[in-house]
Parts: C-alpha cells; sequence; structure tokens
C-alpha cells in the first residue's frame, strides 16, 4: 500500500537516508510478486528526477547527488532477511551472508550499506516535516509513531489500519471484527500464535512485536493445522544454507504431521520443545531463528491441544508405526490381504 | 591496537590475536571446537553450525565469529553439547549414511565426530532421501547420498584450484552440491589432482580406486577422537 | 534363584551380529554361568517361553513377520537392545528404501538380468510374510531400551554391553567400542 499511495514519500525517504549517511545510490528491493508495481514506480521515479529530487545535484545543492534503482527479486521469504536481500541484489543466489561483517560494515557489493523496511522510510519525510516531537508524541515509549497492520483471516473488517503503536491487541480485533477470535498470530509465520489470555498485550516493539501482519483465527480452527501450515511454508522456504534450520525444520513438521495424525505420545511434546529450541538456537539466519516459532509459541499458548492429541501407551510399542499401512502396497502386489495383520473387518 | 585479545572460553583465559576468530584463537591454545564444515586455509563458511559457542550467552558460530576483548565462551557446556549432538544428528538422518560399506569410513569427520560424541543412534527418524551417484568422471566420484552441503569442494576449487567446479542447486532440504557443467562430472574441468578433491569431510567426493587402502584398525579415527590433534597440543 | 532370561533373534540382518555374540570365545561360557537362553537362533529355541530380562535384536523390519516377533520382544524383554547398524538404522536392506516396492521385486523376480521366471509370477504364497513398503529401524516399531551400533558391533562391545546391563549398571561404552563399520 504505501508503494501505491505512498511512493513519494518513500523515494523522499531515501534520497534524506542517503544524504544523512553520504551515500549516492539507493536501491529499492521489488519482490517479483509485484513486478507490476514495477512501470508505475518508475514514473515516480522519472517525475522525481524531472524535478531535481533525484540525480546530480539536488535542488541545486552541489555535492547532494542520489540516483534510486530498481531491483526485482524472485520472491523468496529469507530475501527480506537483510544479507540475503544484498545477495539477491548483487545476483547472487539468495542466501544470507555470513555476520560480521555487517552491512554497514560491507554490504552490497562490499560497500557499506543500510537496508531499511519501506515503512521505516516513510516515516522519515513525516518525522522532520513535522519534528521529532510530534512523531515521538505518537506510540509507547520505545516504540514511537505509528504502526501499519495488516489484518486478515476470520474477520469480518480485513484490511489495512494504522494504530498508534502501544494499542492492546483486543482494540486492534474489534477494529477489524474478530472479537471471537481463538488464536492470533502476530508478525506473520515467524511471529507468535497467542491465544485470547494475550489479547490485552501491547503492539509495540517490547511486548507483542509484528512488522505488521496480524492474522485471526475463530472458532472451529485448528491451531495445529495452522501451525503446520507455518512450518510447511518454512521448509519451503529455507535457503538450505544451515544444517538446523535445513533439517530441523522438516523434522519438526513430520512430527507435528504425527500428532495431527492421532499418532503421537507425550513425548513427542517435548521432542518439539527440544528440536524447536535448537533450531532457533543454531540457525544462521532471522528465518532458522523464528522458523520453529510456529510450533514453540503454539507449544506454550495452546498446550492442552497438543496434549488432547497425545496418548500414552504401556505397550511399548510406538503409535506413529501403522503396519496396515506399510503392507498395503504388498497386499495390492501379492493380491491377498496380510495373514498376520488382516484389515480390521469394519474397513473391509 | 593492542597485539592480543583476552578472552575466555570455558573458564580458560586466552590471549588471541586481532583478527583471529574463535575457533583460530581457540585451535592455537590447544582447546578443540568441533567443526564439520571448517577446514583450516579455506574461507569461513558457517553452515554446519557443530562449533556454534555461547558468547557472553549468546551463540554464535566460533568459524566465523571474530574475537574481542573480554568475551566469554561456552564451548563444552551440558548445552552446547547437546546442540551439536542434535546438528551431528541430523546430518546423518538427512542423508543415506551406510557406513558399513563407506569408503571413507574410519577417516569420516562426521563419523568422528559421532564417536567422539558417544552418539550410538541419532535421536531422529531417518529420512531416506532419494539421492543420486555421478560416478561419470573416470577417476572422481560424486555420492550425493553423503554430501553435508559443508562447500568445502566449493571453496577450495574456487579459492585454491581456480576453478568454480562445484556449486549449490535448489533450496531448503532439496539443497544440493552440483557441478559446473550440464550435469556431470565427467564435463567439467576437475582433475583428480585438484585440491578439492582432498577436503571432502565425508564420503561424498571420493577418488576411485583408492578405497579400503588402509585396513580397519589403523585408520585416522579408529583409536584416536578427533580434535586429540588440538587437544594434544595443549597438553605439550 | 532362577537365570535371568535372554533372548536373541536376526529380522532383516544376515546374522553377523549373531556371528559377533559367538566372537565373545571363552567368554560364552562367563555368559551361560549369568544367564539362560531363551528364544534364540544360538540355542535354537523357536518360542518365546516367557519373561525375559534382556532381548537382543539384529536387523530391521522388512516383512510383517518381523514386526511380529519385534512387538514380541518387546512385550516379553525387559530391556530390549538394537543390535547392530541393521536394527538401528535399517543397514544394507534399507537401501531398497529409496526405491519402490513394486521395482524392487519386478528387478528380483521378474527383469533382473540374471532371472530364469518363465511365469513372470511374483510370489505371493500366504505363507510368506508380506514386505513393508520400506525397511523400518527398531526405533520407529518399538520403544528400544539401547543401540549397539556397529556392522556387526564387536564382540567387546557386545560382552560391554551385557556384562553391564547383568550388574545393573549404565552402559557406557569406550571410545574404541562405538563404531559404525
Amino acid at each position: 500500500m504505501l508503494l501505491t499511495e505512498r511512493a513519494d514519500r518513500l523515494f523522499a525517504g531515501m534520497t534524506i537516508a542517503g544524504y544523512a549517511i553520504g551515500a549516492a545510490e539507493g536501491i529499492l528491493y521489488l519482490r517479483g510478486e509485484y513486478a507490476y508495481l514495477r512501470a508505475f514506480l518508475e514514473d515516480v521515479l522519472t517525475t522525481r528526477y524531472r524535478d531535481h529530487l533525484l540525480g546530480a545535484a539536488i535542488l541545486g545543492k552541489t555535492g547532494f547527488d542520489f540516483d534510486i534503482r530498481i531491483q526485482m527479486g524472485a520472491g523468496a521469504y529469507v530475501c527480506g532477511e537483510e544479507t540475503a536481500l544484498i545477495s539477491s541484489c548483487e545476483g547472487l543466489r539468495g542466501d544470507p551472508k555470513t555476520r560480521p561483517p555487517f552491512p554497514a560494515q560491507k554490504g552490497y557489493l562490499g560497500l557499506p550499506t543500510v537496508v531499511n523496511n519501506v515503512e521505516t522510510l516513510c516515516c522519515v519525510p513525516k518525522i522532520l516535516e513535522e519534528g521529532p516531537a510530534t512523531f515521538g508524541g505518537h506510540g509507547s515509549p520505545g516504540s514511537s509513531g505509528t504502526k501499519l497492520l495488516s489484518i486478515s483471516g476470520d474477520c469480518s473488517r480485513p484490511g489495512i489500519y494504522e494504530v498508534e503503536f502501544g494499542i492492546p491487541l483486543t482494540e486492534v480485533l474489534t477494529l477489524a471484527g474478530a472479537d471471537d477470535a481463538i488464536a492470533v498470530q502476530v508478525g506473520g509465520p515467524s511471529g507468535q500464535l497467542i491465544g485470547p489470555k494475550d489479547y490485552a498485550r501491547k503492539i509495540c516493539f517490547d511486548d507483542l512485536a509484528t512488522g505488521g501482519s496480524i492474522m485471526t483465527f475463530g472458532p472451529g480452527r485448528d491451531v495445529l493445522k495452522t501451525a503446520a501450515c507455518f512450518m510447511d511454508f518454512f521448509v519451503d522456504e529455507s535457503c538450505g544454507y544451515c544444517t538446523p534450520c535445513r533439517v530441523g525444520n522438516v523434522l519438526l513438521k513430520d512430527r507435528l504431521e504425527r500428532i495431527r495424525a492421532g499418532r503421537g505420545e507425550p513425548g513427542d511434546l517435548d521432542y518439539l520443545q527440544r528440536l524447536g529450541t535448537t533450531v532457533k538456537t543454531a540457525s544462521r539466519c532471522g528465518l532458522g531463528q523464528t522458523s520453529a516459532n510456529p510450533i514453540l509459541t503454539s507449544l506454550a499458548n495452546f498446550r492442552p491441544r497438543y496434549e488432547e492429541m497425545v496418548k500414552a501407551h504401556q505397550d511399548g510399542f510406538n503409535p506413529s508405526f501403522d503396519v496396515r499401512a506399510a503392507v498395503s502396497e504388498a497386499e495390492g502386489i501379492a493380491g491377498h490381504s496380510s495373514v498376520i495383520y488382516p484389515q480390521p473387518i469394519e474397513e473391509r | 591496537m593492542s597485539d592480543t585479545v583476552a578472552l575466555t572460553i570455558d573458564n580458560v583465559q586466552l590471549q588471541g590475536r586481532p583478527g583471529q576468530t574463535i575457533l583460530e584463537a581457540a585451535d592455537e591454545a590447544g582447546i578443540y571446537i568441533p567443526r564439520l564444515c571448517h577446514l583450516k586455509g579455506l574461507q569461513p563458511f558457517g553452515s554446519c553450525r557443530v562449533c556454534t559457542v555461547l558468547v557472553n550467552g549468546r551463540p554464535q558460530a566460533a568459524c566465523t565469529q571474530p574475537i574481542s576483548p573480554g568475551m566469554v565462551i561456552e564451548s563444552s557446556t551440558e548445552q552446547v553439547r547437546e546442540i551439536r549432538k542434535d546438528l551431528i544428528d541430523m546430518l546423518f538422518v538427512e542423508g543415506n549414511h551406510f557406513c558399513m560399506f563407506c569408503e571413507r569410513s574410519g577417516n569420516c569427520e562426521l563419523q568422528a565426530m559421532a564417536y567422539r560424541f558417544g552418539i550410538s543412534a541419532p535421536r531422529y527418524p531417518f529420512l531416506f532421501p532419494s539421492r543420486a551417484v555421478d560416478a561419470s568422471h573416470p577417476d572422481i566420484m560424486i555420492d550425493h547420498n553423503r554430501c553435508i552441503r559443508c562447500a568445502r569442494c566449493v571453496r577450495a576449487s574456487r579459492d585454491l584450484d581456480g576453478k568454480e567446479v562445484f556449486g549449490f542447486v535448489n533450496r531448503g532440504p532439496h539443497k544440493e552440491l552440483a557441478v559446473n557443467a550440464a550435469a556431470r562430472l565427467v564435463d567439467t574441468t576437475v582433475d583428480v589432482t585438484d585440491q578439492a578433491m582432498n577436503v571432502c569431510p565425508v564420503g561424498a567426493l571420493l577418488k576411485k580406486r583408492t578405497a579400503y587402502v588402509v585396513p580397519i584398525g589403523r585408520r585416522k579415527y579408529d583409536h584416536t577422537p578427533i580434535g586429540s590433534e588440538i587437544e594434544g597440543a595443549r597438553s605439550q | 534363584m532362577a537365570k535371568p532370561k535372554i533372548a536373541t533373534t536376526s529380522l532383516a540382518g544376515c546374522f553377523g551380529c549373531h556371528m559377533s555374540v559367538l566372537d565373545i570365545d571363552e567368554r560364552i561360557l562367563e555368559l551361560i554361568e549369568l544367564v539362560e537362553f531363551d528364544k534364540s537362533p544360538i540355542d535354537d529355541i523357536k518360542r518365546l517361553s516367557g519373561r525375559c530380562l534382556l532381548g537382543l535384536v539384529e536387523g530391521g523390519c522388512c516383512n510383517e513377520e518381523n514386526v511380529h516377533v519385534l512387538k514380541e520382544f518387546r512385550t516379553h524383554c525387559n530391556v530390549l537392545i538394537a543390535l547392530g547398524d541393521c536394527a538401528t538404522m535399517g543397514g544394507i536392506p534399507a537401501l531398497r528404501n529409496v526405491i519402490p516396492l513394486r521395482e524392487c521385486l519386478d528387478e528380483a523376480y521378474r527383469l533382473g538380468p540374471t532371472v530364469y521366471n518363465p511365469t513372470g509370477a511374483i510370489p505371493n504364497d500366504p505363507d510368506l510374510p508380506l514386505l513393508l513398503n520400506k525397511v523400518y529401524p527398531v526405533q520407529e516399531v518399538v520403544k528400544i531400551d539401547c543401540y549397539l551400533p556397529g556392522c556387526p558391533p564387536s564382540a567387546d562391545a557386545i560382552w560391554a554391553a551385557l556384562t553391564a546391563l547383568l550388574n545393573g549398571r549404565p552402559i557406557e561404552l569406550p571410545y574404541e567400542l562405538i563404531k559404525y563399520d
């Protein structure tokens, strides 16, 4: 929305940032899904060049030179991670880079680079126009200003809302018409899945941090399915560079699916907790460090839902092993049913 | 700038040199931090994460993290050991590691790492992926079943041999080693004398006709745990 | 007091691990002072006679009969030991895990270069246990109390584990006794 409605403000913010740090070049990284915006954004840039708001000697000020170009990405989630974004801009695989050096030391093509979110850069002109006091007058301590929230899911008024930082989640849910939400995903797939006991918490950096995504889940939704969908997403979006994220997310997903299929055991909850913690602790970039969150936060906030799906067994047999499923292919080839483990009569 | 950097690893005080990584400083001090993707002489890569340590409580890869004054590093605490065991287990179950007939058995760093940690079986289920073997080259073969994506061959070919024979394709669990040709190793410029041929920690990149020449009992890790060479330097 | 019983079996294995049990050599005399063998290929007793202290399982589960025997062992043994790499990770039989079952059978009975089978039939007598879709390491089917890796585990490793268990000590194998080959 900022790109379509406030592109000028974004480019002004980038230009001011360039002036502040002494950069001569800015890059707007536009992921493939937004290719349709490119022509429009190029038009805005052309206009700004014509108006001497970009290019050499901006507004006649000698030495204030700044160019902006648009870099198209292919849409990998990990390319939102700043060093992977830089790799992608450089024409490399969208893999995160080793830190240190941090981008501010050695970023794009080895040059010092700042990477900021579109929303952050859009705040810059506002702060300069209205003064930092006005900006700081909004929001909560430690989280100045306002936040755009993109609210979707089971709610009667989904959409994009601008709220003050520090707003309690309950108010957000009321705004969007989601008062009956049984669960809310705050901060996208890598955020947290929380339940009603946490709805009084506030949207801000120190409490419920979010890049803007709020997804609401109404009565009848299964939080385990929600977590499973997000784990699918992370298995798909992992770049595969480091062991914990490449392997751990697959193992997490498999064990969650086992539980969802009713073949879980109480020990599986500890397994998920331990494995999730290792993935979070040992992963190389922000994607892996947060990819276990769908499971870790749903385990923390919806544990009874997990507990009702797992059963203790005293016989020492693993409920996850399904002998009928394991012999069915051979039954088909042999043309007769298993003698040792025949199909139960009610299923014939 | 001072020419030494004081830090502690597992309550041992040591002096590193500016510009060193934690792993380099530890090696010099005779403290072995387990590692698989890292190899002296190659650019640090930081993919296996087995060298994870806690630096002032924060997890970092020792092979890529530069030292700084006053760092308090935990490397052999129970918490760190358990993370490393998890990572080793993950590397075993994500591939097809049939040690019983692998040419690298006894000299394999992944296997040796599991021995060092006393792992009798991984705690995760085996994934049994379907992976290919490229035996097209007369002197060299790649068994993708055993590759742990450490990029040692990628780095050695690029930085030591000046060739870029190897690279990676695909993402996530499907990320795999690829060669700089339409499909097969035989169509690349790789040569059996390349330095890249001497760096694979597992049995993924192999020289043909060199297998099983050292009998069981005399292989690198039959009697001596991996890392002993570094720890041995300390006791002397 | 009756001696505790020990049972052993080979599922989808090659009996190599059992050979390694025999490789404890004269220590087997000490062993039979401590335990009585129940079902085992060593004494050829075919059925479990009752409660056993120890069960040693060689091999993974490649067919339904393996599953049946493994579950019997789990039911009757206080401590169940996965003996060797096939039990622990499927081993050589698990090489088929990346190939669909139908292709494996076709190769074995119809298409393989050395096959002579004029009818082209794949054996399907009901007395033959059905193969599972893949080879399962034993811990995927039942709970396993301890693992002795190796192909086979060395006689020393087996001896160290058995004497520890029979004396109520935890198994702590020294570096040189944990081997995967």
